[in-house]
């Protein structure tokens, strides 16, 4: 594992947040999470505090919540979910208990990509020492009542799993068809009861807060994207790994950082991000201007950026559920249409379909993969129109 | 697909009915334990056959042709026959800008298949692998459950020797 930077998260003292946490009310955790902006490090930036809340808050009939983790990190160019599996589970662990203190839950499950298994041993060690230490179990640090353990699950090999309402699908034996919302997983999740689906990261970072207090965490970033970042960088540079950086970093100072500096476009957010050129390189990574759930990929001045749309497509085409039309059939037409670009055949009136073909897919498909899919490839046309154009016959 | 069908059910369904309630004993005979189970089949037998789909459904009281939805949804679960040792090559960009095709050429030399076959001697199935989250350590593959980064065409020889040597010290 490759990680270029010192972490925050390595100097958290152990079990300080937990402390932290049980000697508050719920709501009061939870509203410390609220003053402390932390939002969503899987890419969506949802609001924890506000998740939690929505989740502590909807009535369960049968008393029962959940709290889950997304360990399953399958957007290309995302490996700090690996990384801090492997550096930090401990964390990961704390911050879930710390959730289940927070909405009132008994059962935690995390759910781990097929192909990170080799992680699982490492896990499981770390819950039956954290279970031995009466971290888990009944009466944990002995706060009467307070029972909640966690469980690990393994995926089977499919990107949209990630999906939170796919994941709770896979969960529950069923295939990864994402769900209609509403409702939404905090109002009705795990086996219809109210549920709270969070990042690796997220969680990891939670304990970090609750030990140092939201204002230590609402004095690094930006105001609108609070904390320290972890972010996945590869493709043309020297030093590809995995860094930190406060939110706010631009995507010049991260390529100087990892020696990608002639990069001629990277890729913000994985395949279902978006192409953003030199002239953009000083832009920030934050949910305001360039978000991310943490990958970056660089690319050189030699790649041709038709390649990457073609590979991303080819991706989605393979992974898309097939449950809803925009998805299945619209990405497939994007693939043929980015290969026809490249042969040299595709006239500017086939580019505008295929256009608008992609911005109807971001508004109707049912959920974030195929709402998402259409992004690089719409980008790419729209910031590197000559790029492409001079390959469209007149 | 109808050669998945035994020709006599009860003459050669008895061994792998008591499997997979050895299977189902472990996790429940829950709806929502389908994957572990499904999982813990295929890594015993190498397979998830049309009358084990039946015999899951059964003892999970859910349609045979919903476990078969099941099972076909998922990338790492098979219906057919598989090597003993599965080779998954990531093809995603950042390995592919690595030299993932390169590494595919050589292992299927080595091998003798093409990605999606599986050996004659029943050893090693190969197939391409979507992003495994190995980006900074491009070309990757996951070896069985094993993930190697920095594969060059040169150590697949290697890689797979010692797939085949880890056998023979079985």
């Amino acid at each position: 594992m490759i990680v270029r930077t010192p972490l925050t998260l390595a100097a958290v003292q152990p079990d300080s947040g937990l402390h932290a946490a049980l000697g508050q009310a719920p709501a009061e955790v939870i509203e410390e999470l609220a003053r402390s902006g932390i939002r969503g490090r899987g890419g969506a930036g949802f609001r924890t505090g506000l998740k939690w809340r929505l989740a502590a808050e909807a009535p369960a009939p049968d008393g029962r919540r959940h709290v889950v983790c997304n360990a399953d990190e399958g957007e290309p160019g995302n490996f700090k979910d690996r990384a801090l599996l492997r550096v930090v589970p401990d964390l990961v662990f704390e911050g879930m208990t710390i959730g289940a203190w927070s909405i009132g839950a008994t059962s935690g499950v995390v759910y781990l990509r097929g192909e990170y298994v080799y992680l699982r041993q490492g896990l499981e060690d770390c819950l039956a020492r954290r279970r031995k230490a009466g971290l888990l179990g009944n009466n944990i640090l002995g706060t009467p009542g307070f029972d909640f353990d966690i469980d690990i699950r393994l995926g089977s090999g499919a990107y949209i799993c990630g999906e939170e309402t796919a994941l709770l699908e896979s969960l529950e034996g069923r295939r990864g068809e994402p769900r209609n919302r509403l409702p939404y997983p905090v109002v009705r999740g795990l086996h219809q009861a109210p549920t709270i689906v969070n990042n690796v990261e997220t969680f990891a970072w939670v304990p970090a807060i609750l030990a140092r207090g939201a204002s230590w965490f609402v004095g690094i970033g930006t105001p609108g994207s609070t904390g320290p970042k972890l972010l996945s960088v590869s493709g043309d540079v020297e030093r590809p790994g995995v860094y930190e950086f406060p939110f706010g970093v631009t995507i010049g100072e991260l390529l100087e950082a990892s020696g990608g500096e002639d990069a001629h476009a990277v890729v913000g957010g994985g395949a279902s991000g978006v192409c953003i050129p030199a002239t953009d390189f000083n832009r920030a990574i934050s949910y305001e201007e360039v978000s991310t759930g943490g990958a970056i990929i660089a690319l050189g001045p030699h790649r041709d950026l038709l390649d990457v749309a073609e590979n991303f497509l080819e991706f989605f085409v393979d992974e898309s559920c097939g449950q809803c039309t925009p998805c299945r059939l619209g990405n497939p037409v994007l693939l043929e249409g980015v290969r026809s670009l490249k042969r040299g055949d595709c006239t500017a009136k086939r580019l505008g379909e295929l256009q608008h073909l992609g911005h109807t897919m971001q508004a109707t498909a049912k959920c974030g993969l195929g709402q998402t899919s259409p992004n690089f490839f719409l980008s790419l046309v729209d910031r590197f129109g000559p790029e492409i154009l001079d390959r469209v016959p007149v | 697909m109808l050669q998945n069908l035994p020709t006599n059910v009860a003459e050669e369904g008895a061994e792998l009915s008591s499997a997979i309630d050895a299977v189902v004993a472990r996790h429940g005979a829950k709806r929502s334990a389908l994957l572990p189970i499904l999982q813990d089949i295929l890594a015993e037998r190498g397979e998830i056959s049309y009358l084990a789909m039946q015999m899951v459904a059964d003892r999970l009281g859910a349609a045979p042709s919903e476990v078969q939805g099941v099972v076909t949804f998922y990338s790492f679960l098979e219906v057919e026959t598989r090597g003993r040792h599965v080779i998954r090559l990531c093809r995603t960009l950042s390995c592919m800008m690595a030299g993932t095709r390169d590494v595919g050429a050589a292992l299927e030399a080595e091998l003798g298949i093409p990605f999606g076959g599986t050996t004659a001697d029943g050893m090693f199935t190969l197939e391409w692998a979507n992003c495994i989250g190995m980006c900074c350590t491009p070309p990757a593959l996951l070896a069985d459950a094993e993930a190697l980064g920095e594969v060059t065409p040169a150590q697949v020889g290697e890689v797979i020797g010692a797939l085949r040597a880890a056998n023979v010290r079985e």
